[in-house]
């Protein structure tokens, strides 16, 4: 039984986002061990993955579908420039449109239906009560610009990468639940210019091997990994242009409610190679966890304690959980007397 | 490595005295689009060996019904455009990996300037459709022999008029290149695909005239060129392995079963860097930095040889 998407629920003001049973149950833990370090952690996403599970399709639908797609409309109303595309991305963009709707509709079908008669296709998308028909490939037959259009539609962020000189650029992109970084700062840079403020990576070579990797994936063999920071309550935007919304939540964490404030936030990043435009597709899926939810699973309680115990500081400086990091450890602690 | 596809062989034609086109649709299901630019790998079982070789796709990017390639008849063949003239028919089955692109337009060009020498017009015959499309501004320089090449000279006039510039040196007609880029505007990227005189030609012009890099692509003919026989010695597999002058060190590899991930086969994607214990390495490869080929402690054995006698390998 497939998770049905729930009613509205925010990410902000009230937060009254909540994970179900189910969908806690099929969380991607990042977790494979008792000490977290960077590495080139990607692995083929061989589709279909395992039935229900975050890896079962390309594009993960789950209960949360409505709330996200609420509030990536409101994150473009207020800023528009969280989405992009550059003129020359306008096939890229049509091969995402492509990939997501032919892929969703297959997936879905009960949600997304998606008819084509030679170029003119008509595609449903029932939960968003979204009927239309254009001509592929002719962006003037969309009531908005490609990006956009299909970026309201999937859960997750979306970035394109243009591929040339053996290096990707962020040239297109629809980013609104951002881990603290900004696609309008970003667009145009090239992949060791964006990852320029990661911390030990750079020195240990990961970058240069990664993007020898990237480069070359061919179509239809998408590859997968998983990121991870900690964001204080269940905030889906934390990009820098709101940061004076968000940042000081990070002094709110007291002992008391360590639980219900600290959600550890997972990235489900695919890769995938866009067939007409050589571009890359990079899709950041973000799942978030509150601490009370995540301790449920023991397993998950005792690793999230070690991992905390033992990041180092550099990440700890990084990823910005300084000011509540040892509050954390403190309550973490009592799922992992042992350690 | 890229998965393996069965196609059909639906037809066969000469496209020139020496270059026949093959027309390939799929076994079951559908191809996918593909950007102008790629190219396939074509799997040959010939009689004592199988045989790999790269062919650009040549038909429009969006028409998924089928690929096209075209294959020039070598003089000094190692098998693979023999194989592809005398004993390929139509009908057949052929093996092919999905199409790969090392050779991708850059679309943020004011002007888009082709060099194509003799077969070398394949990849431009993908790139046309699409640049008439986006309406892009581009001109194609196209250099053949009569009697052997020059394939496709009508179509594209047809399709492109004034825009096609052909040059015979039947008829001792030459491109004037020098000339040619000192009339691009600025921003044009100039895309070179034919023999490596050609490619040498417009890049050294191009250093001399200050062109950024950036700016000059290109593709050469991928086949690795024969060179002396050595052994190469590998230690993970503890395998020793005979590689004959007229055979890459990939195709000696596979052919003894050590499966190497590779892509293009001719020195430029980087996916079948192999680390290097011990022995001499003649680097002919676009991939590898100056100073990863003094460190000598790596090869592309898809186009790379050993100097020495014996190379040993760390796989």
């Amino acid at each position: 039984m497939r998770l049905a998407p729930k009613p509205v629920q925010t990410f902000r003001d009230d937060f009254t986002y909540t994970n179900s049973d189910e969908a806690i149950k099929r969380f991607p833990f990042p977790f494979p061990e008792d000490e977290y370090m960077y590495s080139v952690n990607i692995e083929p996403h061989t589709l279909p993955g395992p039935e229900g599970s975050v890896y079962e399709h390309l594009f993960d639908i789950d209960e949360h579908y409505l709330s996200e797609m609420a509030e990536r409309k409101q994150v473009l109303a207020e800023n528009p420039k969280r989405c992009l595309a550059m003129d020359h991305m306008d096939l890229a963009c049509w091969d995402f449109i492509d990939r997501a709707m032919t892929t969703m509709s297959q997936d879905y079908p009960n949600y997304f239906t998606l008819e084509k008669d030679g170029e003119h296709w008509t595609w449903e998308n029932k939960l968003l009560g979204i009927k239309d028909t254009f001509t592929f490939g002719d962006s003037r037959t969309l009531p908005q610009p490609p990006m956009e259009y299909m970026g309201c539609q999937v859960q997750g962020d979306i970035a394109l990468l243009d591929q040339r000189d053996n290096d990707l650029f962020m040239d297109a992109g629809i980013i609104t639940c951002p881990a603290d970084w900004s696609l309008a700062f970003d667009a145009g840079m090239s992949f060791s210019q964006w990852h320029g403020p990661v911390p030990l990576a750079h020195e240990a070579g990961i970058f240069e091997r990664a993007l020898k990797y990237l480069t070359a994936i061919p179509v239809d063999q998408p590859v997968r990994r998983l990121n991870w920071t900690l964001t204080i309550n269940a905030r889906m935007d934390t990009s820098p242009e709101t940061y004076p919304n968000w940042g000081t939540d990070r002094d709110s964490v007291t002992p008391e409610n360590v639980g219900e404030k600290v959600y550890l936030r997972v990235e489900l990043q695919v890769l995938d190679r866009m067939p007409r435009s050589n571009a890359l597709m990079f899709s950041i899926r973000t799942y978030l966890i509150s601490m009370n939810d995540l301790v449920t699973n023991p397993e998950w309680a005792k690793r999230m304690h070690r991992v905390m115990k033992t990041l180092p500081e550099e990440l700890i400086e990084y990823k910005g959980l300084t000011r509540y990091h040892p509050i954390l450890l403190d309550w973490l602690k009592q799922f992992d007397l042992e350690n | 490595m890229s998965a393996a596809m069965k196609v059909h062989v639906s037809a066969i034609r000469k496209v020139a005295p020496t270059i026949k086109e093959f027309t390939l649709t799929p076994v079951d299901g559908e191809f996918f689009p593909f950007s102008p630019g790629s190219h396939i790998v074509v799997e040959m079982q010939a009689d004592s060996k199988t045989i790999r070789n790269a062919y650009s796709l040549l038909s429009d990017p969006m028409d998924n019904r089928q690929y096209r390639i075209a294959v020039r008849l070598q003089p000094e063949s190692r098998g693979g455009s023999d194989f592809m003239h005398q004993e390929v028919h139509e009908g057949d089955e052929l093996t092919i990996t999905p199409p790969n692109n090392l050779f991708s337009p850059d679309w943020r060009a004011k002007k888009h300037v082709f060099f194509a020498g003799g077969v070398g017009i394949t990849p431009f015959m993908s790139y046309i459709p699409e640049m008439l499309r986006r309406g892009a501004d581009f001109e194609l320089h196209y250099m053949y022999r009569s009697t052997q090449t020059g394939a496709y000279v009508e179509a594209l006039r047809n399709l492109i008029g004034e825009r096609l510039h052909t040059y015979d040196s039947i008829t001792s007609s030459r491109a004037e290149i020098a000339d040619i880029m000192a009339h691009c505007p600025q921003g044009t990227h100039l895309y070179i695909c034919g023999p490596e005189s050609l490619i040498d030609t417009v890049r050294y012009r191009g250093q001399q005239t200050g062109w950024p890099a950036s700016h000059i692509h290109y593709e050469a003919f991928a086949a690795p060129k024969p060179g002396k026989p050595f052994v190469a010695e590998l230690k993970k597999s503890g395998k020793t392995i005979y590689v004959p002058e007229d055979q890459s060190l990939l195709e000696a590899l596979e052919a003894n079963e050590v499966e190497i991930p590779n892509l293009c086969r001719g020195g430029v994607c980087g996916q079948c860097m192999s680390p290097v214990l011990d022995g001499d390495i003649e680097h002919r490869d676009e991939f590898l930095s100056e100073k990863e080929k003094s460190g000598n402690r790596c090869i592309m054995p898809c186009v790379s040889r050993a100097k020495s006698s014996r190379l040993h390998l760390d796989i």
